[in-house]
């Protein structure tokens, strides 16, 4: 064992297990700091100010029709989206590992785009395309199909903006399922599609719901890719989000802050929903 | 390379494809998915460009001839050259405290630092205007004292700090934890300062790792767009960022222009991936590990 160089602080010591390593306080002191001021005070100022609308208040923000339609949208919309981008998703991750063809990296590079390009930009670019008079709103329109300045745009705009999480989030799992396991049921008899769904596809749930649930609640807060394309029609296409930014500028912090905190409570139960899924397939199938 | 050499060379060591899908099921398949990839994804990047030079390359080249836009630049410039430093800085301080030692609390204290990442855009300019805005928590002492964060670059700089605050520290936290304690305990035992040690030992194993978080920390801090809106007040030539300049002009129906300035992010966003993905083929092993694809 290597002795302790200087002895800290009798807190300090008894808080973390003693190391040679130096620079604890400093760089925990830092990132606590940092964390606080940035992060933690400012969400705090959420929570104080939803506190003082109480529940009551917070529920008449909530029932107003105007607001409850956006909540409706936001939210409904978001889960059809990521149920769609679920489902592409892992047919996306599945062609990426499983099969190789010309231009694969290419592809599988293609799927962090919604990561990477500006949510501003896609959204004129997914508007522009979209468009009544543009290269697809004009091809769906012949199906009539309007998708500009309707809850069809708003919900392309959030599968666009949630397929990456789908993907990634599969992706690895698919990488990791043992070949032997397949060929062992193909040599059981099994047809390829009973091997693939009593045998690939049951480990896989998980991984698939905890795809979703990023997508989803991703859409649901989602705006620069979506305020473009949805037109902002109330009642019709006005997404929660947009009407935060409204409240905002008309100085209704209370409202505001009473729809950002709905919102924050159903993403925060997702975000819990993930956690007992993950919870549940480590102790079902011993990996995440 | 198999597929290169005659396929009587290899036929008996090929296994039978009892785990696989038939031929044509593949074809279909990778059909399905690079088609919708291609229409969903591929395509909104080209119309960005196809738009932007619609009316030719003068046109193009005349949304760079405003004065807005080249503050708008400049803005955006400052704020990344700010914002990004600062996440490094706390992003090292965060991996070193939690990847180098072992202390109670510590996975609440990384779900506090990826807490950003679940929060809306717009509710992450919204909460600095409830603490900052006129009528805000310190609204008042603010203006008594004539400081300016809302609507302005400090609050443009906070809001892009807080939507970025996870990139850095969520990559080097994993690939810290991965490399352990065992090379700086042998350089500290060897007579170097702690500081010292960081920097020839620590730094050099975590590279790659900091760069690849570094460009995608950059990329979502130049093209921040939900909160950075809420925070900066559309101030032409003042408070605009790039994506806001882009908003300005597509709501005015200039959308040459409009296009023309978000090609310059677009080329961001592809430079982005490029490097990105050439990191991750060539320094696989140095990145937090799951990336490897």
């Amino acid at each position: 064992m290597v002795e302790t160089p200087r002895p800290k602080s009798p807190l300090l010591r008894s808080f973390r297990r003693p190391s040679v390593i130096p620079g604890f306080g400093i760089s925990f002191g830092y990132t606590l700091t940092c964390l606080g001021l940035i992060v933690l005070l400012p969400l705090a100022g959420l929570v104080v100010k939803a506190s003082g609308l109480g529940l009551s208040g917070i529920w008449e923000v909530a029932t107003d029709p105007r607001v409850a339609s956006a909540l409706r949208i936001s939210f409904g919309v978001s889960a059809l989206a990521a149920l769609v981008a679920s489902a592409f998703g892992f047919l996306v991750a599945w062609v990426l590992t499983r099969y190789r063809f010309p231009g694969r990296k290419l592809v599988d590079a293609a799927v962090d785009l919604p990561f990477a390009l500006p949510t501003a930009v896609a959204g004129i670019a997914l508007a522009s395309l979209y468009a009544p008079d543009g290269l697809l709103g004009s091809a769906l329109a012949r199906l009539g199909i309007q998708a500009a300045y309707t809850p069809v745009g708003i919900f392309i705009a959030m599968v666009f903006i949630g397929l990456p999480f789908a993907v990634r989030t599969v992706q690895p799992l698919i990488a990791e399922i043992d070949k032997e396991i397949e060929e062992a049921s193909a040599t059981l008899g099994a047809t390829r599609l009973a091997t693939l769904t009593k045998v690939v596809l049951p480990p896989l749930i998980p991984a698939v719901l905890t795809g979703f649930a990023l997508a989803f609640a991703r859409g649901v807060g989602e705006y620069g890719s979506i305020i473009f394309i949805a037109g902002n029609l109330p009642y019709v296409s006005e997404i929660a989000p947009l009407l935060i930014v409204i409240k905002l500028s008309e100085f209704d912090y209370g409202g505001a802050a009473a729809i950002a905190t709905i919102m924050l409570g159903i993403s925060f139960l997702t975000l819990l929903a993930i956690n007992l899924i993950q919870a549940w397939s480590r102790r079902r199938f011993g990996y995440v | 390379m198999s597929e290169i050499f005659s396929p009587v060379a290899v036929p008996a060591t090929k296994p039978a494809q009892v785990a696989s899908e038939g031929a044509i099921t593949r074809a279909v398949l990778i059909g399905i998915a690079v088609a919708f990839l291609a229409l969903f994804l591929v395509l909104p990047l080209f119309a960005v460009f196809t738009q932007a030079l619609s009316k030719g390359i003068g046109a193009f080249l005349d949304a760079f001839r405003e004065p807005d836009a080249w503050s708008a630049i400049r803005l955006t410039l400052t704020v990344a050259a700010i914002a990004v430093p600062f996440n490094v800085v706390f992003g090292l301080a965060a991996s070193w405290a939690i990847a180098k030692f072992e202390f109670p609390g510590k996975s609440l204290l990384i779900t506090l630092i990826d807490l950003p990442f679940s929060v809306s855009p717009v509710v992450s300019g919204m909460i600095y205007v409830l603490l900052f805005g006129s009528q805000g928590l310190f609204g008042s002492w603010l203006i008594d004292h004539g400081i300016q964060i809302l609507f302005a670059l400090p609050g443009i700089v906070l809001a892009t700090v807080f939507v970025t605050f996870p990139f850095v520290a969520r990559e080097l936290i994993p690939l810290m934890q991965e490399q352990g304690t065992a090379e700086e305990e042998a350089a500290l035992t060897l007579g170097a300062s702690g500081l010292h040690a960081f920097r020839t030992v620590t730094l050099p194993n975590i590279r790659w790792g900091l760069l690849y978080s570094v460009l995608l920390c950059n990329a979502r801090a130049m093209g921040e767009f939900g909160a950075v809106s809420v925070v900066s007040g559309h101030i032409r030539g003042l408070t605009n960022t790039i994506p806001l300049h882009v908003e300005i002009l597509y709501n005015e129906y200039n959308f040459v222009a409009a296009f023309a300035v978000a090609s310059l992010l677009a080329a961001l966003a592809l430079i982005t991936l490029v490097l990105k993905s050439f990191l991750e083929w060539r320094f696989a092993g140095e990145l937090a590990h799951g990336r490897a694809h």
